[in-house]
């Protein structure tokens, strides 16, 4: 049925992941190719899990959290994730993705229709950007 | 995980929510997928999951099917997960090993009109959580006690209310308000709409009683600095700003205000008149205790005067009074920071600020008090005489995109009020309301507005004001279309109130802050934790709202929030525990190297380095453990993890989603 692209969304429970049921709530309309886990906190923040979510085949990841500075709900969370997120980007850009793979995203509880505007933009540029091909060992060593 | 060859046995229940979910997805056919999954011991689908008749099917399905785990596909966490962990815990199973997938906001209701795509989405969503819950372990919770006190932020009607109710119940409570009396924004109305009762006559007692009940504590001119801990158990910092009169040795006899000779603008009076630098701000003042204003006393600015000291008859000033800071400790917080008007001079058109006689609605109650700055007589300011022609414009920067998109809820009603206030006042007074709709929607609304509109002299003109401008003989002229009779019409008068919009109070941000709770881009609104089922309650357990810091509020609606915010409180702290959250880090102790970046990054001190058998390993206390998951971010050996949220847990939910 082509849920192509997919995308994947990691949202912190107290503000991204309330603005993504606030949306539901309000019937707000966005692509359905987003994929939404809720963590605790934006903290949580590893670049494993964007990492391994891409390897995996996601084609964009989002990591969303409270507005700083004062909106986390465990003090700081976002913070320690926009610190990780940046030092991750420039990685990224390194290794070759384009900058759309990743995005780092403040949305509180109240703020719905940031959720669902992000949602759309970043399922939109998903579908502009080409696939991602990952070579096997040999091949890159080949090539 | 390999889940062919799994021992576990996992129950699968997929909820219609009636046509909420069942209308944009196909539930029959993801069923018949997932039964093919060997570990699913049973996979069924209710109309309504959370039905009684729900809920006991469910029960019967775990129990005859043996199953060990379960996955409900239905609504929000936040709606319905006490209903189905109970639900668990009858079944036998530990509720920790429930898995409740939102299909609902995060998918039916968002995907309304691609069906395919959303079952599509849906199937995905249940066969990862699936794939989840494979790994979850029982969790227990842990019981703290309840510290049987709390704090009321803000001193208006709704903190007074809620203050009031939970001292009655017999705990004991503290209520801080910034300002030197407490009475909010109803102790500046004359009268309240639509029955016409004084304002302050029956606020005016409340304020006594809370003044002197056993079981209250006021701190007013004081302020919350610092809030920490959680439900239950909060530590609170109250900085009392200094009054340089004590509060042991006065006894409200107002001498010092009388002899004061410097003159300030009375912020009670909305800026219309003046009062002195030792002031109480009105005379029902609780406490009846002055304040002095540092920045307009001669003794602070210029080290002369000192009248008030050598005249107080109990040697009751004090200059060399310091600020201080009380902490106490609370186990739930309500608050009750109110409004304000919303900065109408923005609204250019209307030339709020330009022209001495443009007064807002709460300046109109203060020209209409007896205690205000004309003692009740209505004066236009600029003009000083009674205003013979008036016009009241609604919806200043209320429903208007540029500035507030919201209804302010009282205006349309406040507008009628002052209308006859003024028809009152001045019997052959005209009064222009510029209205583009009148909303009368409450209890005897409807009623008064056909009273007011019945006066002779007053007109309501059903348009919006185009724009205020000023003559030079001080009178105003207030264009607007007239829809009654298809053409635009100018209106001369001596005075014009501006019905302004209402935002959160000024002080409603940091509280926000401390707090960590969750407000609204437009007005500033804190959220509550759902607008329906739970309007007083906050994403952060144990505190409370009512009242208009929620959003724009009556005087009715405000108390009944604030009674139902007390009785939440009252439940609360008369069952006397809560229950912890279980989501508590564990360290895997065989990958730990000891090397201490999860205790660095942990907020709570709850993670310590522990020498055990030759090596150091992070060892975790589950009562102060949040479960924010810093450490698992930080943990460069993969050692530290959230329970019931592994990264294999995780790892296995992208796998299946993208299978």
């Amino acid at each position: 049925m082509g849920l192509e692209p997919r995308v994947l969304a990691f949202t912190c429970t107290y503000c991204a992941y309330a603005a993504a049921e606030a949306a539901g709530v309000s019937k707000l309309q966005y692509p359905p190719h987003i994929y939404v886990i809720r963590l605790p906190c934006s903290g949580m923040f590893k670049s494993y899990y964007v990492f391994k979510a891409l390897r995996e085949g996601f084609d964009s990841i989002l990591w969303s959290g409270c507005h700083p500075p004062y909106d986390c709900h465990f003090i700081n969370g976002n913070y320690k994730a926009r610190v990780k997120a940046e030092l991750l980007k420039a990685y990224l850009k390194q290794l070759g993705f384009e900058d759309q793979r990743f995005r780092l995203e403040w949305i509180s509880a109240g703020e719905p229709d940031k959720f669902a505007r992000i949602a759309k933009e970043i399922v939109e540029e998903a579908i502009k950007t080409p696939k991602i091909i990952f070579l096997e060992h040999h091949e890159a060593v080949n090539k | 995980m390999n889940i062919l060859d799994s021992s576990t046995k996992t129950a699968v229940f997929i909820c219609h929510c009636g046509t909420n979910i069942g209308g944009v997805i196909d539930i029959s056919k993801i069923i018949e997928n997932i039964k093919n999954i060997p570990s699913i011991a049973v996979a069924q689908d209710h109309r309504f999951l959370c039905s009684t008749d729900g809920i006991e099917t469910m029960i019967n399905s775990i129990k005859t099917s043996n199953a060990d785990r379960v996955v409900v596909a239905a609504c929000s966490f936040r709606t319905h997960e006490p209903l189905f962990q109970e639900a668990l815990h009858r079944a036998g199973l530990n509720p920790y090993l429930l898995e409740l997938v939102n299909i609902r906001e995060l998918c039916s209701w968002v995907h309304e009109n691609e069906r395919d795509r959303a079952t599509e989405k849906a199937l995905k969503m249940i066969r990862a959580a699936i794939m989840k819950i494979q790994d979850n372990q029982p969790l227990k919770r842990i019981r703290l006690p309840v510290t049987p006190a709390a704090l009321v932020i803000g001193g208006g009607i709704a903190g007074i209310r809620a203050a009031l109710d939970i001292a009655e119940a017999g705990f004991t409570v503290y209520l801080v308000e910034k300002e030197p009396s407490i009475g909010g924004n109803m102790a500046k109305l004359d009268k309240t709409f639509p029955t016409l009762d004084c304002s302050i006559c029956i606020l005016g007692p409340l304020m006594n009683i809370v003044a002197h009940h056993p079981n209250i504590k006021l701190y007013t001119y004081s302020e919350v600095i610092s809030i920490n801990g959680r439900v239950g158990d909060f530590s609170v910092k109250i900085l009392k700003k200094p009054r340089y009169v004590r509060e042991d040795l006065c006894r409200g006899c107002l001498i010092c205000i009388a002899k004061c000779p410097s003159k300030t603008v009375d912020e009670f009076n909305m800026g219309l008149s003046h009062r002195k630098a030792i002031y109480v701000p009105f005379p029902q003042a609780v406490p009846r205790i002055p304040v002095i204003d540092t920045a307009s006393c001669l003794y602070f600015q210029k080290g002369i005067c000192r009248a008030c000291e050598k005249l107080c008859p109990a040697n009751a000033i004090d200059f060399n009074q310091k600020e201080e800071v009380v902490e106490i400790k609370v186990g739930a917080i309500v608050v009750a920071t109110g409004f304000e008007e919303y900065n109408i001079s923005q609204v250019y058109e209307y030339s709020y600020g330009r022209y001495p006689n443009i007064v807002t609605g709460l300046q109109l109650e203060r020209l209409a008090s007896s205690y205000g700055p004309t003692e009740g007589r209505l004066i236009a300011p600029g003009l000083n005489r009674e205003p013979r022609r008036i016009a009241i414009i609604n919806c200043v920067g209320s429903r208007d995109e540029r500035h507030l998109p919201y209804c302010c809820r009282v205006g349309c009603m406040a507008s009628l009020k002052h209308s006859w206030y003024i028809k009152h006042l001045m019997p052959e007074a005209e009064v222009f309301i510029f209205a583009d709709e009148v909303r009368a929607s409450g209890k005897g609304f409807e009623e008064f507005y056909r009273r007011v509109r019945l006066i002779p002299g007053v007109y309501i003109v059903k348009s919006k004001a185009s724009e205020v401008r000023g003559n030079p003989d001080g009178t105003l002229t207030i264009k607007a279309f007239d829809p009654a009779i298809s053409s635009e019409i100018a209106i001369t008068v001596d005075l014009v109130v501006l019905e302004a919009g209402i935002v959160a109070s000024r002080g409603t941000e940091s509280i926000k802050n401390l707090l960590k709770l969750g407000a609204l881009n437009s007005g500033g609104f804190l959220i509550e934790l759902h607008p329906k089922l739970n309007p007083v309650e906050t994403a952060v357990d144990g505190v409370y709202i009512c009242g208009a810091v929620s959003g724009p509020k009556d005087i009715p609606d405000t108390v009944a929030q604030a009674s139902a915010a007390a009785s939440k409180v009252i439940s609360l702290l008369s069952r006397g525990y809560i229950e912890t959250q279980p989501y508590s880090a564990i360290v895997d102790e065989s990958r730990c190297s000891g090397c201490g970046v999860c205790s660095s990054v942990c907020e709570y001190s709850a993670i310590k380095i522990v020498k055990k058998k030759e090596r150091s390993v992070a060892v975790v206390d589950e009562a102060l453990c949040k479960g924010c998951g810093a450490c698992v971010g930080s943990c460069p050996s993969r050692a530290i993890e959230i329970a019931n949220l592994k990264l294999n847990q995780i790892d296995a939910m992208v796998a299946e989603i993208l299978r």
